[in-house]
């Protein structure tokens, strides 16, 4: 849990220079930007201005060892009032994800490799197909 | 021991150590899987599934299966595609061999290797897991060194083995083969179906899915892997294990 939120915190502190260069036109008039210190846990907000709508702002997403993670932030004006964790990725969030991850794939051509193994992962859906296997000549050989 | 049984129309394959007795609850589970969740026997629970129907535990737990990969994907696996009845086989085979390696290890089996028609589950020391070439059935194009992991490989090589894109009701055609290394062979064998399903864009969606590692083989035969991968695969002209 504690792992979560030092998550969240990182990603909070990710969405501070957000918070300034990218508000919603509505929300901070461009001209006039006050600079009060944000808080610095979500826990400790000052409570809302009245009058001001609030903004969703999603938080990029940071991949932990118990899969992606991204935090959803809403601010009031400029004060956060809500950060929440979202966990299980949405279908274009997933893909979103993949379209990153695709240029970290490792390429090659195919290759044919012959060497002293356990077991085959393969289709080998049908018995007639295990038949003329690799995996039937492997339990051939174990019996 | 090594045990050899055909069940579900699958070669089922245990290496283990350990006596027989200790592997018949797993194979007895297996059995009983495919009479219950074959779509090929007409009193399965597949068979004489209603959407509204009365629905086991085991089922539920496979309906949500499919439920996940389907929003995951976007459509594109689909447990019941248009015009057709409710077949969950992408997930079932994959779920059912994860069940019966738990009840292995229930039984107190610890090193064993069990392959259920091409999905590997491998646990208690280092097993050397080949993937299959797909145009060359006897020679393979990648080995792994496992060890408590699952590996799961969808392919379009067998004859009269499609897997079908749910968005569009057509064969995937770009990709010949991939494969999906995860902890547990329930996600393994999920993942691979599903991303196969999506055709090419599936190897990167396969790869940042949590715990997951893939190789796959597109059409053109060019190989894609997780960097992940890497250490767990025999260099060429090794002599594993």
């Amino acid at each position: 849990m504690r792992k979560f939120l030092v998550v969240a915190l990182l990603a909070v502190a990710a969405l501070v220079p957000l918070a300034w260069y990218r508000p919603a036109p509505s929300v901070l008039p461009a001209a006039a930007l006050p600079a009060p210190a944000l808080p610095s846990s979500p826990g400790t907000s000052a409570p809302p201005t009245p009058g001001q709508s609030a903004t969703v702002v999603n938080g990029s997403t940071v991949d932990t060892e118990f899969g992606p993670y991204a935090v959803a932030v809403t601010f009031q004006g400029s004060t956060i009032v809500d950060v929440r964790l979202v966990t299980e990725p949405d279908d274009r969030h997933s893909q979103r994800i993949a379209a990153s991850a695709a240029p970290t794939l490792r390429q090659a051509a195919l290759q044919a490799q012959n060497a002293r193994i356990d077991s085959v992962s393969g289709a080998t859906t049908t018995s007639e197909a295990y038949a003329q296997s690799l995996q039937a000549a492997l339990d051939a050989r174990g019996h | 021991m090594r045990i050899v049984r055909h069940i579900m129309g699958l070669p089922i394959s245990l290496e283990f150590r350990g006596d027989a007795r200790q592997a018949e609850p797993a194979f007895s589970w297996l059995t009983e899987a495919d009479r219950r969740f074959s779509p090929f026997h007409p009193d399965s629970e597949v068979s004489r599934f209603e959407p509204d129907g009365k629905h086991s535990a085991d089922l539920r737990d496979i309906l949500a299966l499919c439920a996940t990969y389907e929003r995951l994907t976007g459509g594109a696996f689909r447990a019941t595609l248009p015009g057709r009845a409710f077949d969950p086989s992408g997930v079932v085979k994959g779920w059912a061999a994860q069940r019966a390696a738990d009840l292995l290890r229930a039984n107190g089996v610890r090193k064993f290797c069990l392959n259920a028609g091409g999905d590997v589950v491998a646990a208690g020391r280092s097993w050397s897991v080949g993937i299959r070439h797909p145009d060359l059935p006897h020679e393979l194009c990648a080995v792994l060194a496992v060890r408590k992991l699952a590996v799961a490989t969808s392919g379009s090589y067998e004859r009269g083995e499609h897997v079908v894109d749910g968005r569009t009701g057509q064969p995937t055609r770009d990709l010949v083969s991939l494969t999906v290394v995860a902890r547990n062979l329930t996600v393994a064998d999920a993942t691979s179906t599903a991303a196969f399903a999506m055709g090419t864009p599936g190897i990167a969606w396969a790869a940042a899915r949590p715990g997951c590692l893939v190789h796959a083989v597109d059409a053109h035969r060019r190989v894609y892997r997780s960097p992940g991968l890497d250490r767990l695969l025999v260099p060429s002209g090794t002599m594993a294990s």
